[in-house]
Protein backbone atom coordinates (compact mmCIF):
# COMPACT_ATOMS: atom_id res chain seq x y z
CA UNK A 1 0.00 0.00 0.00
CA UNK A 2 2.65 2.55 1.33
CA UNK A 3 4.95 1.54 -1.46
CA UNK A 4 2.30 2.04 -3.99
CA UNK A 5 1.27 5.02 -2.75
CA UNK A 6 4.78 7.51 -2.26
CA UNK A 7 6.09 7.31 -5.70
CA UNK A 8 2.14 8.89 -7.22
CA UNK A 9 2.36 11.15 -4.16
CA UNK A 10 5.66 12.72 -5.14
CA UNK A 11 5.73 13.62 -9.13
CA UNK A 12 2.33 15.27 -8.08
CA UNK A 13 4.04 16.67 -5.09
CA UNK A 14 6.70 17.80 -7.56
CA UNK A 15 4.09 19.03 -10.31
CA UNK A 16 2.54 21.36 -8.10
CA UNK A 17 5.31 23.18 -7.09
CA UNK A 18 7.13 23.43 -10.29
CA UNK A 19 4.17 24.45 -12.35
CA UNK A 20 4.94 27.44 -13.47
CA UNK A 21 4.56 29.11 -10.15
CA UNK A 22 6.77 29.81 -7.86
CA UNK A 23 6.52 28.19 -4.54
CA UNK A 24 6.65 30.21 -1.22
CA UNK A 25 9.78 28.83 -0.05
CA UNK A 26 11.67 30.19 -2.77
CA UNK A 27 9.78 33.46 -3.03
CA UNK A 28 10.87 34.06 0.50
CA UNK A 29 14.48 32.97 -0.20
CA UNK A 30 14.91 35.07 -3.14
CA UNK A 31 13.19 38.69 -1.77
CA UNK A 32 16.11 37.26 1.49
CA UNK A 33 19.18 37.19 -1.39
CA UNK A 34 17.76 40.36 -2.99
CA UNK A 35 17.98 41.99 0.09
CA UNK A 36 21.04 40.92 0.82
CA UNK A 37 22.10 41.86 -2.54
CA UNK A 38 20.95 45.69 -1.69
CA UNK A 39 22.09 46.18 1.58
CA UNK A 40 25.67 44.60 0.99
CA UNK A 41 25.70 46.95 -2.19
CA UNK A 42 24.82 49.97 0.00
CA UNK A 43 27.40 49.00 2.41
CA UNK A 44 30.15 48.98 -0.51
CA UNK A 45 29.16 52.24 -1.38
CA UNK A 46 29.13 53.64 1.95
CA UNK A 47 32.32 51.88 2.58
CA UNK A 48 33.89 53.59 -0.59
CA UNK A 49 32.66 57.51 0.48
CA UNK A 50 34.11 56.60 3.89
CA UNK A 51 37.22 55.56 2.25
CA UNK A 52 37.33 59.25 0.25
CA UNK A 53 38.41 61.76 3.00
CA UNK A 54 35.75 65.25 2.79
CA UNK A 55 38.83 67.07 4.22
CA UNK A 56 42.12 67.46 3.41
CA UNK A 57 44.57 68.58 5.57
CA UNK A 58 46.71 69.14 2.72
CA UNK A 59 49.10 72.48 2.15
CA UNK A 60 47.16 75.28 0.08
CA UNK A 61 47.25 75.32 -3.34
CA UNK A 62 47.14 79.16 -3.78
CA UNK A 63 50.52 80.77 -3.05
CA UNK A 64 51.75 84.24 -3.13
CA UNK A 65 55.08 84.80 -4.78
CA UNK A 66 56.04 88.15 -3.91
CA UNK A 67 56.70 91.14 -5.86
CA UNK A 68 57.27 90.84 -9.37
CA UNK A 69 60.57 93.56 -8.91
CA UNK A 70 62.06 90.50 -7.07
CA UNK A 71 62.77 88.66 -10.21
CA UNK A 72 65.58 89.39 -12.84
CA UNK A 73 64.46 89.40 -16.53
CA UNK A 74 65.22 85.99 -18.01
CA UNK A 75 65.59 84.46 -14.96
CA UNK A 76 63.95 80.99 -13.14
CA UNK A 77 63.64 80.92 -9.67
CA UNK A 78 62.48 78.18 -8.08
CA UNK A 79 59.90 78.49 -5.09
CA UNK A 80 61.17 75.34 -2.94
CA UNK A 81 57.75 75.42 -0.47
CA UNK A 82 55.43 74.87 -3.41
CA UNK A 83 57.98 72.98 -5.94
CA UNK A 84 57.15 75.77 -8.57
CA UNK A 85 59.26 77.48 -11.22
CA UNK A 86 58.57 81.47 -11.65
CA UNK A 87 59.86 82.09 -15.02
CA UNK A 88 60.42 86.34 -15.82
CA UNK A 89 61.31 86.89 -19.88
CA UNK A 90 61.34 90.00 -21.48
CA UNK A 91 57.65 89.28 -22.17
CA UNK A 92 56.49 88.88 -18.88
CA UNK A 93 55.86 86.10 -16.05
CA UNK A 94 54.50 82.33 -16.28
CA UNK A 95 54.50 79.85 -13.20
CA UNK A 96 56.01 75.89 -14.27
CA UNK A 97 55.37 72.91 -12.38
CA UNK A 98 58.31 71.55 -10.81
CA UNK A 99 57.50 68.06 -10.31
CA UNK A 100 57.77 66.04 -13.06
CA UNK A 101 54.59 64.35 -15.20
CA UNK A 102 56.59 61.34 -15.71
CA UNK A 103 56.33 59.88 -11.64
CA UNK A 104 56.39 63.21 -9.63
CA UNK A 105 59.37 63.18 -8.30
CA UNK A 106 61.26 67.39 -8.54
CA UNK A 107 62.80 68.52 -11.20
CA UNK A 108 66.01 71.04 -10.63
CA UNK A 109 66.76 73.96 -12.57
CA UNK A 110 70.62 73.53 -14.25
CA UNK A 111 71.57 77.44 -14.96
CA UNK A 112 74.75 75.69 -16.62
CA UNK A 113 72.80 73.70 -19.06
CA UNK A 114 70.02 76.26 -19.16
CA UNK A 115 67.40 72.83 -18.44
CA UNK A 116 64.96 71.85 -16.10
CA UNK A 117 66.65 67.75 -15.09
CA UNK A 118 64.77 65.60 -13.02
CA UNK A 119 67.26 63.88 -10.78
CA UNK A 120 64.93 60.14 -10.84
CA UNK A 121 65.34 58.69 -14.26
CA UNK A 122 67.21 61.88 -16.02
CA UNK A 123 64.26 63.50 -17.92
CA UNK A 124 65.24 67.13 -19.56
CA UNK A 125 62.73 70.36 -19.97
CA UNK A 126 63.71 73.76 -21.20
CA UNK A 127 62.67 76.93 -19.26
CA UNK A 128 59.16 77.15 -20.86
CA UNK A 129 58.43 73.16 -19.37
CA UNK A 130 58.36 71.80 -23.19
CA UNK A 131 60.23 68.36 -22.98
CA UNK A 132 63.51 68.08 -24.48
CA UNK A 133 64.34 64.19 -23.62
CA UNK A 134 63.65 61.38 -21.15
CA UNK A 135 60.85 59.32 -20.27
CA UNK A 136 58.57 62.19 -19.23
CA UNK A 137 55.15 61.85 -21.54
CA UNK A 138 54.48 65.12 -21.00
CA UNK A 139 55.96 68.85 -20.62
CA UNK A 140 55.56 70.34 -17.33
CA UNK A 141 52.76 72.38 -17.29
CA UNK A 142 51.99 75.97 -16.45
CA UNK A 143 49.82 77.31 -13.44
CA UNK A 144 47.64 80.48 -13.52
CA UNK A 145 49.56 83.52 -12.47
CA UNK A 146 47.92 87.04 -11.82
CA UNK A 147 48.62 89.87 -9.98
CA UNK A 148 47.07 90.36 -6.22
CA UNK A 149 45.25 93.94 -6.06
CA UNK A 150 48.64 94.80 -4.06
CA UNK A 151 50.73 94.14 -6.85
CA UNK A 152 51.98 90.83 -5.44
CA UNK A 153 52.55 87.83 -7.79
CA UNK A 154 49.75 84.59 -7.18
CA UNK A 155 49.93 81.40 -8.29
CA UNK A 156 47.58 79.01 -8.20
CA UNK A 157 48.33 75.13 -8.91
CA UNK A 158 45.23 73.71 -9.18
CA UNK A 159 44.51 75.82 -12.35
CA UNK A 160 46.44 74.84 -15.16
CA UNK A 161 47.15 77.52 -18.31
CA UNK A 162 47.99 77.31 -21.42
CA UNK A 163 51.82 77.67 -21.91
CA UNK A 164 51.60 80.58 -24.37
CA UNK A 165 49.58 82.76 -21.93
CA UNK A 166 52.30 85.47 -20.14
CA UNK A 167 51.58 87.44 -17.12
CA UNK A 168 53.02 91.17 -18.44
CA UNK A 169 53.53 93.59 -15.74
CA UNK B 1 58.24 1.38 19.85
CA UNK B 2 59.39 4.31 23.18
CA UNK B 3 62.50 3.66 23.87
CA UNK B 4 64.26 6.49 25.36
CA UNK B 5 63.91 8.28 28.86
CA UNK B 6 62.38 11.23 26.56
CA UNK B 7 59.94 9.54 24.71
CA UNK B 8 58.82 7.13 27.47
CA UNK B 9 58.36 10.55 29.89
CA UNK B 10 56.32 11.85 26.92
CA UNK B 11 54.24 8.97 26.80
CA UNK B 12 53.44 8.81 30.69
CA UNK B 13 52.62 12.61 29.76
CA UNK B 14 50.01 11.43 27.15
CA UNK B 15 48.72 9.16 29.71
CA UNK B 16 47.24 12.13 31.75
CA UNK B 17 44.07 13.11 32.03
CA UNK B 18 45.80 16.52 31.49
CA UNK B 19 46.89 16.23 28.00
CA UNK B 20 44.07 14.14 27.10
CA UNK B 21 41.78 17.19 28.11
CA UNK B 22 44.10 19.30 25.58
CA UNK B 23 44.65 17.23 22.74
CA UNK B 24 41.22 14.82 23.16
CA UNK B 25 43.67 11.70 23.18
CA UNK B 26 46.21 9.65 24.66
CA UNK B 27 49.24 8.74 23.36
CA UNK B 28 49.12 7.65 19.78
CA UNK B 29 50.91 4.39 19.57
CA UNK B 30 48.73 2.82 16.07
CA UNK B 31 48.97 4.77 12.66
CA UNK B 32 45.30 5.26 12.77
CA UNK B 33 46.08 6.93 16.48
CA UNK B 34 48.79 8.89 14.85
CA UNK B 35 46.59 10.16 11.74
CA UNK B 36 43.50 11.17 14.04
CA UNK B 37 46.17 12.65 16.53
CA UNK B 38 46.91 14.89 13.14
CA UNK B 39 43.23 15.35 11.92
CA UNK B 40 42.17 16.27 15.28
CA UNK B 41 44.64 19.40 16.08
CA UNK B 42 43.06 22.37 14.27
CA UNK B 43 46.42 23.88 13.42
CA UNK B 44 48.05 20.13 11.91
CA UNK B 45 44.45 19.20 10.04
CA UNK B 46 45.45 21.59 7.32
CA UNK B 47 48.61 19.20 6.50
CA UNK B 48 48.49 16.14 5.39
CA UNK B 49 48.62 13.25 7.53
CA UNK B 50 51.25 11.08 5.46
CA UNK B 51 53.64 11.89 3.11
CA UNK B 52 56.01 10.48 0.60
CA UNK B 53 59.37 10.20 1.90
CA UNK B 54 60.60 11.36 -1.40
CA UNK B 55 59.03 14.97 -0.99
CA UNK B 56 60.54 15.37 2.28
CA UNK B 57 64.21 15.25 0.36
CA UNK B 58 66.10 18.75 0.16
CA UNK B 59 66.14 18.41 -3.65
CA UNK B 60 62.02 17.96 -3.67
CA UNK B 61 61.46 21.76 -2.91
CA UNK B 62 64.79 22.93 -1.36
CA UNK B 63 62.44 23.63 1.69
CA UNK B 64 61.53 27.11 0.17
CA UNK B 65 57.96 27.36 1.08
CA UNK B 66 58.64 26.22 4.50
CA UNK B 67 61.32 28.86 4.61
CA UNK B 68 58.94 31.64 3.11
CA UNK B 69 56.49 30.69 6.18
CA UNK B 70 59.14 30.80 8.52
CA UNK B 71 60.26 34.43 7.67
CA UNK B 72 56.35 35.32 7.66
CA UNK B 73 56.66 34.14 11.13
CA UNK B 74 59.50 35.94 12.13
CA UNK B 75 58.17 39.38 10.01
CA UNK B 76 54.63 38.93 12.45
CA UNK B 77 56.77 38.31 15.47
CA UNK B 78 59.61 41.46 15.25
CA UNK B 79 56.90 43.44 13.60
CA UNK B 80 54.49 42.97 16.44
CA UNK B 81 57.37 43.96 18.83
CA UNK B 82 58.36 47.17 16.61
CA UNK B 83 54.70 48.56 17.08
CA UNK B 84 55.15 49.06 20.56
CA UNK B 85 57.57 52.26 19.67
CA UNK B 86 56.30 53.86 16.45
CA UNK B 87 53.35 55.88 16.17
CA UNK B 88 52.20 56.11 12.68
CA UNK B 89 52.16 59.69 12.51
CA UNK B 90 54.28 62.73 10.87
CA UNK B 91 56.63 63.75 11.92
CA UNK B 92 56.57 61.23 15.00
CA UNK B 93 57.15 58.14 12.44
CA UNK B 94 60.53 59.32 11.34
CA UNK B 95 61.58 59.90 14.61
CA UNK B 96 59.76 56.48 16.21
CA UNK B 97 62.12 54.59 13.41
CA UNK B 98 65.67 56.95 15.07
CA UNK B 99 64.62 56.16 18.47
CA UNK B 100 64.25 52.00 17.51
CA UNK B 101 67.77 52.39 15.76
CA UNK B 102 69.37 54.31 18.70
CA UNK B 103 67.32 54.66 21.88
CA UNK B 104 65.48 51.50 22.38
CA UNK B 105 67.99 48.42 23.49
CA UNK B 106 67.90 45.94 20.91
CA UNK B 107 65.48 48.20 18.85
CA UNK B 108 68.53 47.81 15.41
CA UNK B 109 68.22 44.40 16.18
CA UNK B 110 64.43 44.01 15.71
CA UNK B 111 64.36 46.28 13.04
CA UNK B 112 66.98 45.08 10.59
CA UNK B 113 65.65 41.57 11.38
CA UNK B 114 62.56 42.93 10.26
CA UNK B 115 64.05 44.14 7.29
CA UNK B 116 66.40 41.61 5.96
CA UNK B 117 63.84 39.14 7.01
CA UNK B 118 61.24 40.94 4.40
CA UNK B 119 63.85 41.47 1.64
CA UNK B 120 64.86 37.54 2.42
CA UNK B 121 60.92 36.64 2.05
CA UNK B 122 60.50 38.44 -1.14
CA UNK B 123 63.42 36.43 -2.64
CA UNK B 124 62.69 33.40 -0.98
CA UNK B 125 59.04 33.70 -2.51
CA UNK B 126 60.13 34.07 -6.17
CA UNK B 127 62.64 31.34 -5.62
CA UNK B 128 59.46 29.10 -4.67
CA UNK B 129 57.38 29.73 -7.38
CA UNK B 130 60.06 29.58 -9.89
CA UNK B 131 61.02 26.32 -8.46
CA UNK B 132 57.46 25.44 -8.49
CA UNK B 133 57.11 26.44 -12.56
CA UNK B 134 60.09 24.71 -13.40
CA UNK B 135 58.54 21.51 -11.50
CA UNK B 136 55.60 22.17 -13.32
CA UNK B 137 54.04 22.12 -9.97
CA UNK B 138 51.38 24.57 -12.20
CA UNK B 139 49.80 21.87 -13.84
CA UNK B 140 46.53 19.86 -13.07
CA UNK B 141 45.55 19.24 -10.28
CA UNK B 142 47.40 22.09 -8.72
CA UNK B 143 46.42 24.50 -11.17
CA UNK B 144 44.22 26.37 -7.97
CA UNK B 145 47.00 26.35 -5.86
CA UNK B 146 49.19 27.66 -8.35
CA UNK B 147 46.66 30.60 -8.52
CA UNK B 148 46.79 31.00 -4.27
CA UNK B 149 50.34 30.92 -4.80
CA UNK B 150 50.52 33.74 -6.64
CA UNK B 151 47.83 35.52 -5.10
CA UNK B 152 50.36 35.75 -1.71
CA UNK B 153 53.41 36.41 -4.08
CA UNK B 154 51.16 39.62 -4.39
CA UNK B 155 50.15 39.69 -0.76
CA UNK B 156 54.11 39.14 0.21
CA UNK B 157 55.06 42.33 -2.66
CA UNK B 158 51.97 44.86 -1.51
CA UNK B 159 53.49 43.89 2.22
CA UNK B 160 56.89 44.50 1.48
CA UNK B 161 55.53 48.08 -0.41
CA UNK B 162 53.33 49.39 2.39
CA UNK B 163 56.05 48.49 4.96
CA UNK B 164 58.63 50.90 2.92
CA UNK B 165 56.76 53.82 3.21
CA UNK B 166 56.94 53.34 7.12
CA UNK B 167 60.21 54.90 8.12
CA UNK B 168 59.18 57.92 6.76
CA UNK B 169 62.41 58.61 5.76
CA UNK B 170 63.31 60.40 1.68
CA UNK B 171 63.52 56.91 0.47
CA UNK B 172 60.30 56.01 2.05
CA UNK B 173 58.59 59.21 0.78
CA UNK B 174 59.56 59.21 -2.67
CA UNK B 175 59.17 55.51 -3.30
CA UNK B 176 55.77 55.88 -2.42
CA UNK B 177 55.77 59.14 -4.69
CA UNK B 178 56.95 57.08 -7.91
CA UNK B 179 55.28 54.12 -6.92
CA UNK B 180 51.91 55.73 -6.93
CA UNK B 181 51.92 57.93 -10.15
CA UNK B 182 52.70 54.45 -11.57
CA UNK B 183 49.47 53.21 -9.97
CA UNK B 184 47.23 57.05 -11.40
CA UNK B 185 48.81 55.84 -14.71
CA UNK B 186 46.25 53.28 -14.92
CA UNK B 187 43.62 53.56 -17.46
CA UNK B 188 40.21 54.96 -15.89
CA UNK B 189 40.43 54.16 -12.70
CA UNK B 190 44.17 55.12 -11.67
CA UNK B 191 43.78 58.80 -10.15
CA UNK B 192 40.73 57.55 -8.19
CA UNK B 193 42.78 54.10 -6.95
CA UNK B 194 46.05 56.80 -6.06
CA UNK B 195 43.52 59.34 -4.29
CA UNK B 196 41.63 56.49 -2.12
CA UNK B 197 44.90 54.64 -1.62
CA UNK B 198 46.75 57.36 -0.53
CA UNK B 199 43.64 59.47 1.77
CA UNK B 200 44.66 62.83 -0.47
CA UNK B 201 46.50 64.24 -3.35
CA UNK B 202 50.29 63.87 -2.07
CA UNK B 203 51.71 61.14 -0.08
CA UNK B 204 51.10 62.46 3.55
CA UNK B 205 49.83 62.10 6.93
CA UNK B 206 46.73 60.28 5.77
CA UNK B 207 48.79 57.82 2.93
CA UNK B 208 51.47 56.53 6.18
CA UNK B 209 48.35 56.07 8.20
CA UNK B 210 46.47 54.04 5.53
CA UNK B 211 49.56 51.86 5.02
CA UNK B 212 50.00 51.47 8.22
CA UNK B 213 46.48 49.70 8.58
CA UNK B 214 47.04 47.72 5.08
CA UNK B 215 50.45 46.74 6.35
CA UNK B 216 49.92 45.68 9.71
CA UNK B 217 46.26 44.45 9.88
CA UNK B 218 44.60 43.91 6.70
CA UNK B 219 47.67 41.97 4.15
CA UNK B 220 48.84 39.63 7.15
CA UNK B 221 45.46 38.79 7.90
CA UNK B 222 44.46 38.15 3.82
CA UNK B 223 48.08 36.59 3.65
CA UNK B 224 47.10 34.46 7.12
CA UNK B 225 44.11 32.77 5.41
CA UNK B 226 45.83 32.41 1.45
CA UNK B 227 48.75 30.70 3.49
CA UNK B 228 45.92 28.37 5.59
CA UNK B 229 44.51 27.35 2.19
CA UNK B 230 48.09 27.14 0.52
CA UNK B 231 48.73 24.32 2.90
CA UNK B 232 45.19 22.61 2.95
CA UNK B 233 45.20 22.47 -0.78
CA UNK B 234 48.79 20.28 -1.31
CA UNK B 235 47.60 17.83 0.97
CA UNK B 236 43.64 17.83 -1.08
CA UNK B 237 45.77 17.56 -4.23
CA UNK B 238 47.66 14.50 -3.41
CA UNK B 239 50.81 16.13 -2.43
CA UNK B 240 54.18 17.94 -4.18
CA UNK B 241 55.52 17.52 -7.17
CA UNK B 242 57.81 15.51 -7.39
CA UNK B 243 59.93 14.38 -10.45
CA UNK B 244 59.22 10.42 -11.10
CA UNK B 245 63.14 10.37 -12.14
CA UNK B 246 63.78 11.42 -9.03
CA UNK B 247 64.48 7.96 -7.34
CA UNK B 248 65.66 6.16 -10.42
CA UNK B 249 68.68 9.16 -10.30
CA UNK B 250 69.55 8.02 -6.45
Amino acid sequence: MSEADKPTVKPEGEAKDSGGEISRRDFFNEVAIAALGVAGLGAATVTYRYLSPNVLFEPPTTFRAGNPDLYPVNSVTYITDQQVYIVRTGAGFYAVSAICTHLGCITQWKPEANQIQCPCHGSKFREDGTKIEGPAPRPLPHFSITLTPDGDLLVDKLETIKPDKVLKV
Amino acid sequence: MSTTPFNQTLDRLRDTRFWKSIFRRGPARTNRTRSLAIFGNIFLHILPVKVREKSLRARATYYLGSFSFFLFVVLSITGALLMLYYHPATPQAYRDMKDLRFVVSNGVFLRNLHRLAAQAMVLAVFWHMFHVFYRGGYRPPHEFNWVVGVVLLLLTLFLSYTGYLLPWDQLAFWAITVGTNIISAMPVLGKQVRFQLLGGNLVGENALLRFYVLHCVVLPLLAVVFIAVHFWRIQKDGGLTVPEDDERKN
